[in-house]
């Protein structure tokens, strides 16, 4: 039983580690992107939606390709990027580099479709108040469309504990590493068995908290 | 009953002691009140739209609008669904553009503005919704609030001032409700304190009381009236209910297939309508 605790709390830290970091970066890299084509698509916001259709196109166009790569090929292929940016292509900070950008295009369409529910009404009145657009992005779009992009956020964070499992090929660690190599490969079935056990209290526990604080904010409304 | 009243009030309209936004600068809001003063002393029109022409693909929505509203008097623009009622609002509040025609209020032509010259323009005027379109992540303080953050307004000022405005509508003991958590009628009434934050001169009101059953409807066209009444606020509202133009309308315009095709007091637009479709209209009533 002690072997097993201690065989499992690296690869769990490793796990929150790269779930947690890449959760953080894609919040921010495909946040923005998803407050952009919002932005572009929204013509009471942009004022252009008409012009700015074409930027919007190649947007999603690339997008869309870049969540149709299978995650083990994203990480092979931003081998480079990884070792350009931490300096390494291997290990569990290495590991963030992929799913970072496996992430963010999925943030993206989140955030887009998140603000794309709110009554474009509630848009309205923002804009006759006579607030900026920074203002209304800041103070009225994104607390009002807050609990679907927390409900975003959770299933983000639970794609990504499965997109971890495979950061074992390029040496990132993590509990579903642990379940391949010392479950699977050495025949220690109690490790593996362990080791998934872990992984669903993680992805319970990850959509609790979620709920949990959609619930909060929804309950204040 | 339905004489045009001139506020008596014009004074009143911003008090003496009212906080000035950090934003705009003094000489702003002298030349406002000096417009004020001018446009009572001139009579010129709080709002013209001229020629105002607006289609969407083959569609035309608006033909050749053009109508005044005289400061300080609530004018009603009714129509069939359709009938570009709310493109007209719109455009009027510059929460849309027309594919031609001008905007002016107090005789500035505002259509043309951008950036920060529009934001300012739009904060001269106020916008009520038929569906109230609060911030459901707000409470009533904070979407009052709103327009003042909006506008640069310090802290100790715009709780000053929303505190000044719950009380106009009635609504100080709700000030830290949700703003989803309240009756259709009260929900309006904080949608007016928001439009009026920003002591406009304007509110623009799109079937405000459409969503409302009649006893609330009464209660709120009776607020706007005594709002107007006591700032001199210009009043552009847009209805299918005659019954509104009826309660609190000075002058009336028909609008039909996207053409004004009769206006005047609501008095002889009653007593007489000249087109088909005002007669229409009219008619409609008499059988309630």
């Amino acid at each position: 039983m002690t072997e097993i605790v201690s065989l499992v709390a690296r690869p769990l830290w490793e796990t929150l580690l790269m779930v947690f970091s890449s959760t953080a970066i894609a919040g921010i890299l495909g946040g923005s992107l998803g407050l952009g084509l919002h932005y572009m698509a929204n013509d009471r916001l942009s004022g252009h939606a008409a012009q700015l259709a074409i930027v919007k196109k190649i947007a999603d166009r690339f997008i869309n390709t870049l969540r149709s790569f299978p995650f083990i090929i994203l990480m092979v292929l931003v081998l480079p990027l990884s070792r350009l940016i931490v300096g390494t292509s291997l290990g569990t900070v290495a590991a963030i580099v992929p799913l970072s950008v496996a992430a963010s295009p999925f943030v993206a369409r989140i955030v887009e479709a998140s603000l794309s529910e709110i009554d474009p009404g509630v848009l309205d009145a923002a804009i006759a108040s006579g607030a900026s657009k920074r203002r209304i992005l800041f103070a009225i779009l994104i607390p009002e469309a807050l609990p679907s992009l927390v409900s975003g956020i959770t299933l983000t964070m639970i794609t990504l504990v499965g997109y971890s499992a495979m950061a074992g090929v390029i040496g990132g660690g993590g509990l579903g590493d642990l379940a391949i190599r010392y479950g699977y490969q050495r025949f220690r079935t109690d490790i593996m068995i362990s080791a998934v056990l872990v992984i669903i209290a993680l992805v319970e526990g990850i959509q609790l908290c979620g709920n949990a604080i959609t619930r909060g904010i929804r309950a204040r409304r | 009953m339905f004489h045009v009243q001139r506020p008596q009030e014009a004074a009143f309209y911003r008090p003496v002691n009212s906080p000035n936004p950090q934003n705009i600068p003094a000489r702003t809001v002298l030349n406002l009140e000096a417009d004020a003063k001018a446009a009572f002393a001139a009579d010129v029109h709080a709002i013209s739209l001229r020629s105002l022409n607006k289609r969407f693909g083959s569609h035309e929505i608006l033909r050749d609008v053009s109508l005044s509203v005289s400061t300080g008097t609530i004018f009603g623009i009714i129509g069939r669904s359709g009938a570009g009622k709310t493109t007209l609002i719109r455009i009027a509040s510059l929460l849309e553009k027309a594919d031609s025609g001008d905007v002016f209020y107090g005789g500035e032509p505002v259509s043309g503005a951008r950036g920060q010259a529009l934001l300012d323009a739009r904060r001269r005027a106020g916008f009520v919704f038929q569906n109230f379109n609060l911030f459901a992540s707000r409470t009533v303080f904070g979407n009052v609030a709103f327009p003042l953050e909006a506008a640069g307004w310090t802290k100790s000022d715009i709780e000053k001032r929303v505190g000044e405005l719950l009380d106009l509508v009635g609504l100080t003991d709700k000030v830290d409700r949700p703003a989803n958590r309240l009756s259709g009628g009260e929900r309006q009434r904080v949608a007016i304190a928001r439009a009026l934050a920003n002591h406009p001169k304007i509110l623009f009101c799109d079937e405000a009381t459409s969503a409302l059953d009649p006893e609330t409807t009464r209660s709120i066209l009776d607020l706007i009236q005594s709002l107007s009444r006591r700032f001199g606020l210009t009043v552009l509202m847009v209805t299918h209910q005659m019954e509104v133009v009826r309660r609190i309308c000075d002058e009336v315009a028909i609008l039909s297939a996207g053409s004004i095709v009769e206006s005047g007091t609501v008095d002889s637009v009653f007593a007489n309508p000249k087109s088909e479709m005002g007669r229409r209209i009219v008619g409609e009533v008499s059988h309630d």
